[in-house]
């Protein structure tokens, strides 16, 4: 019975390291950069939540919404100033401005809204509701349907929708692209636009489950996130969310089962092991270099 | 006399480098005009200065980027620190403790450099970036759950939930607390220790660089199947290069850690390995001079910004983008392009 | 059918190398190779003998599987079938590294120099395997270091004055001029000592009096080195006035083997060079 309790629960933190790591994918899969600076919109997207809810008391049905389009307008921003003028650069300049970026929004929110931790209202309620005996929160429920409910959008959004094809031709090459009349530029920061979104409910959900905010909240989830994007084999969706959950999982088990102090190093180390064995990730394509 | 190669060249300009800012650092120090904090930054300087060249290695030189090179550098810290408590009563000269120290921290975390590499190594790409990047994290998890105590029987490890559980004697001491980290550690680094670790770490780097098995790293980086094409192992080149990295960064974290009263496991997290990098990519990839000039002034910037408190990581942070920004826009390059820049040896591409 | 068909059986027959090398043992000898790609069939069934100091050719239509084959010698891919012999030892399971220490060394279609090395290194960088000293020596500085350097410096010069390119030693080669950086890509495989030079596509880009002077060299590298050439070129000129034997290929397998003079005259060549119609015109044309 504990057993599928901690089953729940790993899915359920799966869920939201599936949704960031979704975000990380696509940036990947269309930039082919390493957007370090993604876990800290995380955290941006939980401080909107936080202040709109508490502040404002705006009900949270238009606080996701609100705080998805903020972080969805700051993906974007920090696209077009930072890493555009750099798309001909080598990768690790991106990097390493990503990381800059990263150190900006870090530093901004403690000037802001400093260092102490908030306790985050959750969005859904504390509410728990037993199913076949089972304590199940109402948080955990939502998650699993939010990330059902992305990853499903998302499938459609990239296989049927015009501006979706023209992100998988950018992702593929972007001057062929380009020369089919599509614009590169739209397309990346919709990209980056979209990413930053789901990052943003992936925090008010992430705060909801594990109600303390700070402004180094994103950091660690981010890590994790992007190591479910390439564990799920990187630039793939169904990757990211694979890899996300089976993430979730193995954490949750490892707290549980093996050592609550060796979790963190039990994951990386199946990480480890899975790119040793499928060294595109579990879902990623090798590609074979021309000679 | 013979006329010096551009390398040559190079490398005798990176020895005076660092010569002439230990000169000055003294100079100032002995003059009295060194406020107290810049002090204590002297030896923390020079394990930075270390670490970077270090890393330089693995990104610059091999072209592989590496997220865990703070890793290397804890288990250096930790099991020198450890060597320097044990080998107290067998070697009482704090120099020669220290060295020894520095030797045995560099042997663990070579160790753990071919313990991850020899699996590593193959993958390629973005994907070792992440492997590092989570072997440091394990690292960090790991010596977060370490203890280790001495008393009259020998050391006593555990990684069990606290020190109590090592079961030391009466008369035993712990060294390593777990999250606590160490604590009361004897102060065997100097300034001067630092200078020595430096000059050897340029000697073995830029010498290796300037040979047979350099030139066949340099091959592996700018075309992996042409080196193969001529009869250059790639793996097995690969490994060198990571290996002596992880080596040298173990040494430096042993200097670092013998200049603190007190070290915690966190210091060595993530921040710090990305930190180091960003040491590397200013300084500017495979120039080691570059990485020292980076290393010093931004680890010395943040206090010179001390005045601006609560603004200076965020003024640290706008300047990395704007200097990215500025060194990789076209326009800029165009003009620097046109410029001679000096000492433009063959490796500083 | 002509005589230079018979004489080709599946087992390479060695009376079919040039009159110098026979009763020598064949540098290299493809038995049956083949590889596929997923479903694919790249190559197949391809079977050749090259003479000791054989210059030979391998001409075929664009993705005939030309370069695959190269791969497959150098084993940057792995044959799915088939066996190849280096001097009469098979080179089954080894890999790129070993079969370049048992005397293969390439040039690559699309260049593939040490770009942001300079001339001499890139050179130095072939000689690698020439060079013996430890990693300690080479760090420590030992006499040995300073003795084998200074042998490889004077070798590397001496193999880039073949194609006069010893004043440039010191450039970028990323910056060197095209022709001039396929030119020192011959020179980086001939570093390597190998007992058969591949050389891929070495004439693409260059103009007809550049061709001419590649043409000589190539015969001047063969006649110094002692070492048999085996190369991939569309430039006929170049082919048909070098090449003491000539492979055609198409679609992955062999569809001709012979002199120069009985390739040209090949119908089925020349249907897959020009097309069915054109074949035929050519062959009533003839008559």
């Amino acid at each position: 019975m504990t057993f599928v309790l901690y089953l729940i629960n790993g899915v359920s933190l799966g869920s939201i390291y599936a949704i960031i790591a979704l975000g990380y994918t696509m940036v990947y899969g269309i930039a082919k950069m390493l957007n370090f600076a993604h876990g800290d919109v995380i955290m941006v997207g939980a401080y909107v939540c936080f202040f709109a809810m508490s502040s404002f008391r705006l009900p949270p049905i238009i606080v996701v919404p609100l705080a998805a389009g903020v972080c969805a307008a700051l993906g974007a921003l920090i696209e077009a100033f930072a890493y555009r003028p750099l798309r001909q650069a080598g990768s690790l300049a991106v990097l390493i401005t990503a990381i800059g970026v990263s150190y900006l929004l870090q530093n901004t929110a403690l000037l802001l809204w400093k260092s102490n931790p908030r306790v985050f209202t959750s969005i859904v309620g504390t509410d728990v509701i037993k199913i076949s005996g089972l304590p199940i929160t109402y948080v955990t429920i939502i998650t699993i349907l939010t990330c059902v409910a992305i990853m499903a959008g998302l499938t459609i959004f990239t296989g049927k929708t015009k501006m979706g094809k023209a992100m998988r031709a950018c992702a593929e090459d972007k001057n062929a692209a380009s020369l089919m009349g599509i614009n590169v530029n739209v397309t990346i920061s919709l990209t980056f636009a979209i990413g930053s979104s789901l990052a943003a409910i992936a925090g008010a959900l992430l705060c909801s489950a594990y109600p303390t905010l700070s402004p180094a909240t994103g950091s660690m989830p981010g890590i994790k996130a992007f190591t479910a994007a390439v564990f799920g084999g990187i630039g793939s969706i169904p990757g990211a969310m694979l890899g996300g959950v089976l993430l979730g999982i193995i954490e949750i088990f490892a707290k549980a089962y093996i050592s609550t102090q060796l979790s963190d190093a039990i994951v990386f180390a199946v990480l480890i092991i899975v790119l040793l064995v499928k060294p595109a990730g579990l879902l990623g394509k090798h590609a074979h270099e021309k000679v | 006399m013979k006329k010096l190669s551009r390398a040559a060249k190079t490398d005798i300009f990176t020895y005076l480098l660092a010569t002439a800012g230990f000169l000055a650092a003294q100079c100032i120090q002995g003059a009295g005009l060194m406020s107290s904090s810049l002090k204590g930054q002297l030896v923390p300087i020079c394990a930075y200065v270390v670490m970077a060249i270090s890393l330089n290695l693995t990104v610059g030189i091999l072209g592989e980027l590496s997220l865990g090179h703070a890793g290397f550098m804890s288990i250096g810290s930790f099991s020198g620190v450890v060597a320097a408590v044990a080998l107290e009563p067998v070697i009482p000269a704090p120099e020669i403790r220290l060295a020894s120290a520095m030797v045995i921290g560099a042997v663990c975390a070579g160790g753990a450099g071919i313990l991850i590499g020899v699996p590593v190594l193959r993958l390629r790409g973005d994907y070792l970036a992440i492997v590092t990047l989570a072997f440091g994290e394990i690292v960090l998890n790991l010596t977060n759950c370490l203890y280790v105590g001495t008393d009259s029987q020998g050391l006593h490890i555990s990684m069990l939930t606290s020190a109590e559980a090592l079961g030391l004697a009466s008369d035993g001491r712990v060294i390593i607390n777990g999250p606590v980290g160490a604590s009361g550690i004897t102060r065997l680094s100097s300034f001067t220790a630092g200078f020595i670790l430096i000059l050897i770490t340029l000697f073995i780097v830029q010498n290796l660089v300037n040979s047979r098995t350099g030139r066949a790293i340099l091959a592996v980086r700018d075309n992996r199947i042409s080196a193969e094409s001529v009869g250059i192992s790639v793996t097995k080149h690969k490994m060198i290069a990571f290996v002596l990295s992880a080596v040298l960064a173990g040494a430096a974290g042993v200097l670092f850690a013998l200049n603190m009263n007190t070290i915690v496991p966190t210091k060595f997290n993530f921040n710090t390995s990305i930190l180091i990098l960003v040491f590397v990519v200013l300084g500017g990839l495979g120039k080691i001079w570059g990485s020292i000039i980076a290393a010093a002034v931004l680890t010395v910037l943040p206090e010179a910004l001390r005045g601006f408190s609560n603004y200076r990581m965020l003024a640290y942070a706008i300047v990395l983008i704007l200097i990215m920004l500025l060194t990789n826009s076209p326009f800029i390059k165009s003009v620097l392009g046109r410029m001679r820049v000096p000492f433009n040896g063959r490796r500083n591409t | 059918m002509n005589g230079g068909q018979t004489q080709l059986t599946p087992v390479p027959n060695v009376n079919f190398l040039p009159e110098r090398d026979v009763g020598f043992m064949p540098i290299l000898e493809c038995r049956s190779l083949g590889i596929d790609f997923g479903g694919l069939t790249a190559v197949n069934d391809f079977n050749l003998a090259i003479g000791r100091m054989e210059i030979a050719g391998l001409i075929g239509p664009n993705g005939a599987g030309k370069t695959t084959v190269f791969n497959l010698l150098t084993k940057v891919y792995k044959p799915t079938r088939g066996a190849i012999l280096l001097n009469g030892v098979d080179t089954l399971d080894k890999t790129s590294v070993q079969v370049s220490k048992m005397g293969i060394a390439r040039t690559f279609q699309n260049i593939r120099l040490f770009v942001n090395l300079s001339v001499e290194d890139n050179v130095k960088i072939g000689l690698h395997n020439q060079i013996k000293y430890s990693e300690i020596s080479g760090i420590l500085r030992l006499p040995s270091y300073w003795r084998q350097e200074k042998k490889a410096r004077d070798h590397a010069r001496e193999l880039l004055s073949i194609f006069d390119m010893q004043n440039l030693a010191e450039m970028k080669a990323g910056s060197l001029p095209y022709g001039a950086q396929r030119r020192l890509e011959i020179v980086r495989a001939l570093a390597a000592n190998p007992s058969l030079l591949l050389l891929d596509e070495p004439a693409a880009g260059m103009n007809p009096s550049e061709t001419a002077e590649l043409m000589d060299n190539i015969v001047k590298i063969r006649d110094t080195f002692q070492i048999a050439i085996f190369l991939i070129e569309h430039d006929m000129q170049l082919v048909m006035g070098i090449c003491e034997g000539v492979c055609v290929v198409n679609f992955g397998n062999i569809i001709a083997k012979g002199t120069p003079n009985e390739i040209r005259n090949n119908p089925e060549v020349i249907e897959a060079y020009l097309g069915k119609g054109f074949a035929r015109d050519f062959e009533s044309r003839k008559h």
